[in-house]
């Protein structure tokens, strides 16, 4: 089969070598942050993306501190400059200060900062250095597990504004907040744990070593009153066990119960209830001496159980990753240049533009243009608000009409984007159903009981000294946490490394979702082609000055990537025209009246509609210009495919899937596309978004399971429809949330590794849910039959559910490794 | 046989000297970072070069 095959798909190989011509782009990659650096700035014969970084480095170098390089692999965060801005001016506060710091003299001032920065040790190293590049500072000491580092200076030499500043410098800006008496809590929880485990651990080897005399002779000791004293010590040394030490199971489990549902630590709570209710009952009858040896000794593994799992999460928690590399760009406009940046380096003051249909990333003030806000993303209501300069507009409205500059007001909230992408009203008829696992796990503590209830009734039969044992070791080892951990730790490891390769997905069900495809959609423009604006250029009657300026302003309105195409193709120019009327049919063209002129742009469909049958149909991509109603010429885009646009192709023909491409465009991209996909691919030219929404439909009631891959805007019809919508982003602020996923362009090619890699996951998912069901039924079995002591139980619980996590996190590591991710 | 009971009482004595040992290390924050101090023993103490000396150096 795969003989037959390859001919084919080395032909694709072939002739796409022949037809596309790639410039050599030569990547380097910053010496600080290890970021691509766009423009290289030199320094001592390293390389950085800008100056911010260069500073840092030069500072570091300075001090002798260039060791943080050498530590670890890429340590250093992108640095956003000094800060000459009034940025902290706050901080100079005196009422300020003395909510911050801890204590103050004359001579040293100690305060402690959260850096949710920190990620490795070279950032121990260079925080726990800082006195050496500032003598005001006397020591500083982090704490890499809450993130924390604690400062003492010297407030004569340095403010605690410098302070701030530099550790912002560096890359390690601290999160300030205001009322900080909330963060103390975590603290003492941590430290009630450890001694919670400290007295169990206690109480649990005093106990035991009272209990061995009755061990060794069989219960009968004969000295009169020794037996009973070491019983009621042994009882008084359980107390606290029982008050202090199992407290947060019995608070736990009351929880779950006043909320009507049965949580894993309602059968541990019994089993301890039981088991201490009966020793004291029978110590104080003076029956025997109670089982209190295995009832601290439950308590006291279970809660060293808890901490490991704990330790274990804690070393593989994911959200915040993924969170963070949240992958939206906005134009930022600086002295009449315009800059592509990440959201997440907006700051204050910053005058960003936003072209139709964009988001607004952070709350900002209307500097410039008609805004017709579009708040559907927040509230689900959809008529636009309009606004007039000066106002305050809210993060996470949309942009309607031609384009608008803002200044921002306030930060952005990352989290605050990925919730209006998890957004409700885009989930409402995707992603329903829900993961295999969680009737499952909801039926698990009722099936649990019933088991007990059994095993007592059983034992109650044959052997009733052996029911509390039995019944203890069945409700202990138990483990439902194995069944949910295994779903939420592969997906959660997938999530990060898919992120790893700039697919980011808006939560974990895409990922099962994407285990189904098996048909895949694409469209041409911005997906399978490059975005550059040195493929434009323009053939008919020459355009005056003011024209082209008109044109240029009108494309800019706008964030089609053809339109973005050709306003960066144009030479820049200071000058921004009054764009009045601005209209974008989708699919189809602008149209705005600019200095008295009206100008429409658009394809030949669409100014054919003007003046029927003036423009023939080129054989180019082309974008028409008529102005005041003359055709003048086109813009003749030059469609270049991506990297590994061809591989992919052969990839997904060989994999099976049914291949689609939608093009908005003319067909004069036929033949090229054909060379590419294979004869069965099907292509389809002329589409409105429309037409792509009702096709993607279409081949839906044909039982395919739909991935579609397009860009935000012009797409996002058909990306809603899909059952897996992926917008395509070149570091733009397309933002939205009718799709499930969001690609960086560059690795468009990776779509089938990311599809084979979904499957894996849905694989790793079913077989550690099986692995966690043997337990359970093997633990079980054991214990029902009384073989298994409550105390081993208590051991093997948390060993399971840490075994899972280990196993499903290096299965789903290994697998992406093998598909090449 | 009733010194088992003097003996046994000293035994909890002492192990509960170590559980208030145990609990004040907890308490002064001891196990508060168990990862930091492992990563902080192996940075060298880096030759303090001092500003002068470096100069020195590139100069000649």
């Amino acid at each position: 089969m795969l003989s037959y095959l390859a001919p084919v798909y080395f032909s694709f190989l072939y002739t796409q070598k022949q037809s596309i011509v790639h410039p050599p782009i030569i990547k380097t990659s910053c010496y600080h942050c290890s970021e691509t650096c766009d423009d290289i700035v030199r320094a001592d014969g390293k390389s950085f993306c800008c100056n911010g970084c260069k500073q840092v480095y030069l500072l570091l170098n300075e001090n002798n501190l260039c060791n943080y390089y050498t530590l670890d692999k890429s340590p250093g965060i992108k640095s956003k400059g000094k800060f000459i801005s009034e940025r902290f001016a706050y901080l100079d506060d005196e009422t300020i200060i003395n909510k911050l710091i801890q204590f103050s003299s004359a001579e040293q001032v100690n305060v402690v900062f959260h850096l949710p920065q920190i990620h490795c040790s070279s950032c121990i190293f260079l925080l726990e250095n800082l006195h050496k590049i500032n003598e005001g500072i006397i020591t500083s000491q982090s704490n890499f597990q809450k993130k924390e580092v604690f400062i003492t200076y010297n407030p004569q030499a340095i403010s605690l504004r410098k302070v701030v500043e530099l550790l912002a410098f560096v890359g390690y800006e601290p999160a300030i907040s205001l009322n900080d008496t909330v963060k103390k809590k975590p603290i003492n929880f941590n430290r009630q744990q450890i001694y919670k485990i400290g007295i169990a651990g206690f109480c649990f080897s005093n106990i035991m070593m009272l209990s061995f005399p009755g061990y060794f002779s069989g219960g009968k000791i004969d000295e009169a009153g020794l037996k009973e004293t070491f019983t009621w010590i042994n009882l008084a040394l359980s107390l606290p066990v029982l008050f202090f030490s199992a407290s947060g199971i019995f608070i736990s489990a009351w929880k779950g119960i006043r909320q009507k549902y049965l949580n894993i630590d309602a059968p541990i709570a019994l089993a301890i209830v039981v088991t201490f209710t009966r020793s004291y009952y029978e110590i104080i009858s003076g029956h025997g001496a109670g089982y209190l040896d295995s009832g601290t000794g439950i308590v006291f593994f279970l809660l060293i159980g808890r901490w490991f799992q704990n330790k274990t999460y804690d070393s593989f928690s994911f959200d915040r990753d993924y969170r963070s590399y949240f992958p939206l760009g906005t134009t930022i406009i600086k002295n009449g240049i315009e800059k592509n940046i990440p959201v997440t380096q907006l700051q204050k003051t910053n005058r960003i533009i936003l072209r139709n249909e964009e988001m607004i990333p952070a709350d900002s003030i209307l500097i410039k243009g008609n805004a017709h806000i579009d708040y559907s993303f927040v509230s689900g209501e959809n008529t636009p608000v309009e606004k007039k300069t000066g106002d305050v507009i809210y993060a996470g409205g949309k942009q309607k009409g031609g384009a608008i500059e803002l200044e921002i007001i306030k930060e952005v909230s990352q989290s605050y984007i990925t919730q209006l992408w998890n957004n409700e009203i885009f989930n409402s008829k995707k992603n329903e159903e829900k993961s295999f696992i969680h009737p499952w796990s909801r039926y698990f503590t009722l099936a649990l009981f019933t088991i007990a209830f059994g095993t007592i009734l059983f034992w109650w039969k044959y052997d009733s000294s052996k029911i509390l044992p039995a019944v203890t070791a069945v409700l202990i080892v138990a483990c439902p946490c194995s069944l949910l951990l295994s779903a939420t730790f592969t997906y959660g490891n997938m999530l990060r490394i898919f992120g790893k390769n700039k697919l980011y997905l808006k939560n974990a069900s895409v990922i099962e979702a994407l285990a189904k495809v098996n048909a895949v959609v694409l469209d041409k423009t911005g997906t399978l082609t490059q975005n550059s604006p040195s493929l434009v250029s323009y053939e008919g009657t020459p355009l005056s000055p003011r024209e082209l300026m008109a044109v240029k302003n009108m494309a800019s309105q706008s964030a089609h990537p053809l339109s973005k195409m050709i306003a960066y193709s144009l030479k820049p120019e200071v000058e921004t025209q009054n764009v009045q009327q601005f209209k974008e049919h989708a699919g189809k063209g602008l149209e705005a009246t600019i200095n008295n002129m009206h100008v429409k742009m658009g394809s030949a469909d669409f100014i054919n509609q003007f003046d029927p049958g003036i423009i023939s149909y080129g054989t180019h991509t082309n974008v028409h210009v008529m102005v005041n109603n003359v055709h003048m010429g086109r813009f003749a885009v030059n469609n270049q495919y991506r990297d590994g646009i061809g591989d992919l192709a052969g990839n997904l023909y060989k994999e099976k899937f049914s291949t689609y491409v939608l093009s908005g465009d003319n067909d004069s991209e036929k033949e090229k596309l054909k060379n590419i996909f294979n004869k069965n691919t099907q292509l389809l030219f002329n589409q409105s978004p429309q037409q792509k929404l009702d096709f993607v439909k279409s081949i839906q009631q044909k039982d395919k399971n739909v991935l579609m891959l397009g860009d935000g805007l012009n797409d996002a019809g058909a990306l809603m429809q899909s059952n897996v919508g992926i917008a395509v982003s070149d570091n733009t602020s397309q933002f939205s949330p009718a799709c499930d996923a969001i690609l960086d362009g560059d690795n468009v090619k990776l779509l089938d590794r990311f599809i084979a890699y979904a499957k894996s996951g849905k694989n790793i998912v079913r077989a550690s849910f099986m692995l966690s069901i043997l337990y359970n039924i093997a633990g079980l079995s054991f214990a029902v039959q009384g073989l298994l002591s409550p105390m081993v139980a208590a051991i093997l619980m948390p060993l399971s559910s840490i075994s899972i996590v280990l196993l499903v996190t290096a299965l789903s590591s290994l697998s992406a490794r093998i598909k090449g991710l | 046989m009733s010194v088992l009971i003097i003996i046994i009482g000293i035994s909890i004595l002492v192990a509960t000297g170590f559980l208030i040992a145990f609990l004040w290390s907890a308490k002064s924050g001891q196990y508060d970072d168990d990862y930091t101090p492992s990563v902080r023993m192996l940075f060298d103490d880096s030759p303090a070069v001092s500003k002068k000396d470096d100069e020195e150096i590139t100069t000649t």
